[in-house]
């Protein structure tokens, strides 16, 4: 679609304190509209051009708050397209910015493909002449490198997966319409609301399979949240500032006002490490009294990796072995500091709690060790040990908005059927469906439903 | 020799459904037409399946009438049964079929015909188009006599080389033994036409006497008096039913012992055919699992005993033909009067044709009908509909008129035919709109009425009743979005009765409408409306209420694509001159010429990335043109 309403995060990615997600077109208001709550019940609709506003992003579904923006509506033709812009100011961090696109392109956006607010700038007569070409040139490298990646995802899990449900719906919508082009066929069975509710729910829950690869899709974006556990003074600041130190920090501190987690960034070998709450780490408050509170064992639940910390020159504690019993059935690596310290503990017992963990030995003190505990990050995260193994899997901020576009509407498939609705209405949001997914992998012809029709019914006078 | 025999603003070549639409519009808008005809007797000649509408093509008759067409009309005096099909299902897809006794809507039509007043019905063969500096100006007859005109249509069905296969046997010849059209299909060449070869069939017909009917299924016409045309008034009550029964086993047998004799398997015919009407050689082969299909017996008229064998469409040979209908239960016995027959015809590729269906090579001559590539009796009256509309617009140098695909299935089925061509004979189906809620077989006259009324095609009486319904189902719908409807005992134990949920307060009668359980009648028995509406009216309402949120879902698809159908392409573009179209594209969009943006990004092998090179080209284009002017 060509004139329709366009985002994308239009500063650098990663550094920075305030990054700007960008909106074009006539549903632009009304798209951030939705999402924004302003002081006093504001509106974004009924507020003048050119102004900027404080406020909340919520999202619609959950009413939660996502992040605290500052938006500047702008009317067009007076902006850089010509068109309607509106611009979020995000306090920065991959993670809220990310989650603020991904709420604009729910509810209604698309992804802006590289330098298309500049194209439009110019096809609204914006900009001259002479940066048409570039614009031009823009696009061609752009599908050079989408046809690429296209190839590249033809092998790839996600679009045999999709081709699969792809292939099921069209089956249905075959079904459906083969009983309305050839009513009197009796070798065909009647869709009934029954078997399309099965159907519909199977889409659904194939899709809502996908979304939840996408949670290891999002590691790749957002890192590999990581959490580090161990007794007091067993060196968990020391890891935490080696880690952070060695490596380059690629987002600081984000005081959320929001929430009290306190998120670091590390880039480690490749792999993108969130390190969680390591407030409380920094604070030498003891992680392990704090077990059995419930919001430690959420932050430990949602962890994708935990580093066990172990103290070298003392024994192994029946608080280590709680820890160990907490962290059951995670990814774990286990690591055994201060071994510059004369050696207390009991190895033969620590490889009997870490069971098929990895052990890796550090003296963060003396800077030994770091190096293979890089290593063990980098291969349980590149060896698919964790639940990440595809990496190509549905990582995409475009496929996870087209993803859940396409829940969005087997969803209200499925609502019109337990309403009754008729079957050849229901049609149309199934349809939609297989659209939005033959988006995802650039596959949305239409004569393929009639080829169906003809391949899997007998039909003829 | 070559004589003069007369000067006209139309002449339209071949009078079957096409040909008849086509010269009673241009006639009817004002331009003087001649309709020429191979064989007066054969004029709206069914020579296939005797039946007018179903599903999307029914939809296209009641458009037709929309715009003024006439194939509705005959069809409504002519039927021997009519049915609703689809009245379970959805309002987008119900449709109106009628069995047609042939004969009658032959002479029926013949008639019509002959007392247009601006319209002159001839027998006659074209030879040759007068074609000068890439303008047609006439055509010439195998008599000799030179006809002049300002435009032409062609609509020649499958007459164009057409040569009949039946079982070994392969002979030149137009449907049903008509002499074929062989000169002009090698003028069409010479002209520079592109042609593909199509291939199309139909089944044997026995005699009503020889069927035991006991051994078959009644399938009677509706009991409630439909009809197809919005003007029509009488309605027959008198219908005549249809039965059905099933091939066996042994006819499966005869089938698969006798396909080395199948034209279809020997190689002998090399035309495409429709995938959705196989032969049933093809249907026992390619779905060998199914032990048996379904046999309609349809009769062809009130004053024959000839009776179509539906289902059993065949080129095998006759003597074959002959064991496969006694095969069959009821037909045991029965006597085939005519054997059934494959027939290869010369089409021209869509791709030749502007949205009016004019042609790219040929100024002022126009095609319409089987001749592009379609089948079907009602698709060729939609597209003579429109290419007589045009051609007379265009003799009487008026504005042209092109349907949208959200305007009617006429205009889905020309935007395929025109910008993706068609690989086998074309037929309407609904999965090929995509707007499919808005294009109602319940709402043609909604929709199309204005335009009929606005090129001179609807008269002004019918056009002040249209009016006076259009207004009364605004204030039918009006009345009740604002007629409250209170949690009285009477309606707490109506929608208890119909398994709804009670209500809790007062709510509006258009809103208790939407509930699933509820209907218009229901709704009516709470809060009747102060005079008698029209069935349709109240229909319309109905419709219109109960499925407003989809209804508002497509019209804003078609809102959203509207930018893009605004976004012209000038006329003289070159697809050569732009760097950075792929090659594929450049190809189709050179072949297919599109008009308009969203044209061009319905062409197969056109990717979005060229459609964005392609708007900023003409972006620059235009740009150019204001600074050197």
């Amino acid at each position: 679609m060509e004139f329709d309403t366009i985002a994308a995060i239009s500063t650098p990615m990663g550094e920075g304190a305030i990054a700007i997600v960008r909106l074009s077109g006539d549903q632009a208001i009304a798209i951030a509209d939705k999402l924004f709550k302003g002081i006093g019940g504001k509106r974004l609709k009924t507020v003048s051009s050119h102004t900027i506003h404080y406020g909340q992003i919520i999202d619609p579904k959950t009413e939660q708050v996502a992040e605290e923006v500052m938006v500047s509506v702008m009317k067009g033709p007076k902006t850089f397209t010509k068109e309607d812009v509106v611009e979020i100011n995000c306090h920065g961090g991959l993670v809220s910015v990310n989650r603020v696109l991904q709420l604009l392109l729910t509810n209604g956006a698309r992804l802006a493909e590289p330098g298309e607010f500049t194209k439009r700038a110019f096809l609204n007569g914006r900009i001259d002449l002479s940066q048409a070409e570039a614009v031009m040139d823009l696009i061609r490298a752009k599908t050079d490198r989408a046809m690429n990646l296209a190839l590249g995802q033809m092998e790839g899990r996600l679009s045999k997966l999709i081709r699969k449900l792809r292939q099921e719906i069209l089956e249905t919508l075959a079904h459906v319409e083969v009983n309305i082009d050839y009513p009197e066929y009796d070798d065909v069975e009647e869709m009934s609301h029954r078997m399309l509710l099965e159907k519909g729910s199977y889409v659904k829950e194939e899709i809502e399979k996908l979304l939840r690869t996408s949670q290891q899709g999002k590691i790749l974006r957002e890192g590999l949240s990581t959490v580090i556990v161990g007794r007091p003074n067993v060196g968990k600041s020391s890891l935490l500032n080696s880690l952070v130190h060695e490596n380059k920090a690629i987002v600081t501190d984000i005081p959320g006002t929001t929430r009290d987690v306190i998120e670091e960034y590390v880039n480690v070998r490749g792999v993108p490490l969130r390190l969680l709450d390591t407030a409380g780490i920094r604070e030498t408050e003891d992680i392990v009294e704090r077990i059995g509170v419930e919001r430690s064992r959420q932050v430990l639940k949602e962890a994708d990796l935990i580093l066990l910390v172990l103290n070298y020159s003392d024994e192994c504690t029946k608080e280590d072995e709680n820890l160990f019993k907490a962290v059951e059935g995670m990814d774990v690596i286990v690591i055994v500091n201060k071994t510059d310290l004369p050696q207390v503990i009991d190895m033969d017992q620590v490889h009997k709690l870490s069971k098929n963990h990895k052990l890796v030995a550090t003296s963060l003190l003396e800077d030994r060790g770091v190096d293979e505990l890089e290593e063990a990050i980098a291969s349980l995260f590149f060896e698919g040990s964790i639940e990440a193994g595809d990496l190509t899997y549905v990582s995409n901020t475009r496929h996870i908005a087209l993803l859940n576009q396409a829940l969005h509407s087997i969803e209200e498939a499925i609502q019109a059927v337990e309403m009754g609705t008729p079957i050849d209405i229901v049609q149309i949001d199934l349809t939609r469906t297989w659209e939005l997914l033959g988006e995802i992998i650039g596959d949305s012809v239409h004569e393929s439903l009639i080829d169906q029709l003809f391949s899997q019914f007998c039909l003829g006078k | 020799m070559p004589y003069e025999a007369g000067n006209y603003d139309v002449i339209v070549v071949g009078a079957g459904h096409a040909g008849c639409e086509a010269g009673l519009a241009s006639a009817r808008l004002g331009a003087k037409t001649l309709v020429v005809t191979i064989n007066l007797d054969m004029i709206a000649f069914m020579p296939c399946n005797p039946s007018v509408g179903g599903p999307a093509k029914g939809i296209v008759v009641r458009e037709i009438d929309a715009l003024g067409g006439e194939m509705g009309k005959v069809i409504d005096k002519t039927h021997i049964q009519m049915r609703m099909l689809n009245t379970g299902k959805g309002p987008a897809v119900r449709a109106l079929r009628a069995q047609a006794d042939k004969f009658m809507y032959q002479h029926e039509m013949k008639k019509i015909l002959e007392e247009e007043k601006n319209l002159t019905l001839i027998q006659g063969m074209v030879e040759r188009l007068i074609v000068e500096d890439g303008v047609c100006k006439g055509v010439v007859t195998q008599t000799g006599a030179v006809y002049t005109s300002k435009t032409v249509i062609i609509t020649t069905g499958t007459f164009l080389r057409g040569e009949i296969i039946l079982g070994e046997l392969k002979y030149s010849s137009g449907p049903n033994n008509q002499q074929p059209s062989i000169k002009l299909s090698e003028h069409l060449q010479e002209l520079g036409f592109d042609l593909v070869r199509f291939k199309t069939g139909t089944p044997p017909r026995v005699n009503s006497h020889t069927i035991d009917y006991s051994k078959t299924e009644i399938q009677p016409g509706d009991e409630t008096p439909r009809a197809f045309s919005y003007e029509t008034t009488k309605y027959i009550t008198d219908q005549l039913p249809c039965w059905l029964t099933y091939t066996s086993e042994e006819t499966h047998q005869i089938i698969n012992s006798n396909l080395h004799r199948s034209p279809m398997y020997s190689g002998m015919i090399q035309g495409k055919g429709p995938r959705y009407c196989p032969s049933i050689e093809d249907k026992v082969v390619r779905f060998n699992d199914k032990p048996r299909h379904q046999i309609f017996l349809e009769p062809e008229g009130r004053n024959t005993q000839e009776v179509y064998v539906q289902g059993l469409s065949t080129s095998l040979p006759e003597e074959v033909q002959h064991r496969l209908i006694r095969s069959v239960p009821g037909l045991e016995n029965a006597q085939m009067m005519r054997a059934g027959y494959a027939i290869e015809y010369d089409a021209i590729v869509p791709t030749q044709l502007w949205p009016t269906l004019e042609t790219k090579q040929v100024k002022n001559l126009f095609t319409a009908g089987q001749i592009n590539g379609t089948s079907g009796y009602e698709e060729a009256a939609g597209q003579g509909l429109m290419a007589g509309i045009n051609a007379g617009l265009k003799a009487l140098g008026k504005e042209e008129l092109i349907l949208s695909r959200s305007d009617a299935y006429i205009g889905v089925m020309i935007d395929d035919l025109i910008t993706k061509g068609t690989s086998e004979p074309y037929r309407l189906l609904t999965s090929r709109a995509e707007y499919r809620l808005l294009l109602r077989h319940d709402n043609a006259d909604l929709r199309l009425t204005e335009l009929g009324h606005s090129i001179g095609l609807i008269k002004e009486e019918r056009y002040q009743k249209f009016l006076a319904k259009k207004e009364s189902i605004e204030g039918e719908i009006k009345r009740l979005q604002k007629t409250i409807i209170k949690p009285t005992a009477e309606v707490q134990e109506l929608i208890h009765s119909l398994g709804g949920s009670e209500l809790k307060d007062g709510i509006r009668a258009s809103d208790l409408l939407k509930r699933p359980e509820m209907t218009y009648e229901h709704i009516q028995r709470l809060v009747p409306s102060e005079e008698l509406l029209d069935p349709d009216v109240e229909e319309q309402a109905e419709i219109q209420i109960k499925y407003e949120g989809y209804i508002e879902k497509s019209l804003q698809q078609v809102e959203r694509l509207k930018k893009m159908e605004d976004k012209k392409i000038p006329e003289n573009i070159d697809y050569d001159a732009i760097n950075g179209l792929a090659t594929e594209a450049k190809h189709n969009l050179k072949e297919v010429q599109p008009l308009s943006i969203a044209q061009a990004s319905r062409i197969s092998g056109v990717n979005p990335a060229d459609i964005s090179i392609l708007l900023i080209y003409i972006e620059q284009g235009r740009i150019a043109r204001v600074s050197n002017e």
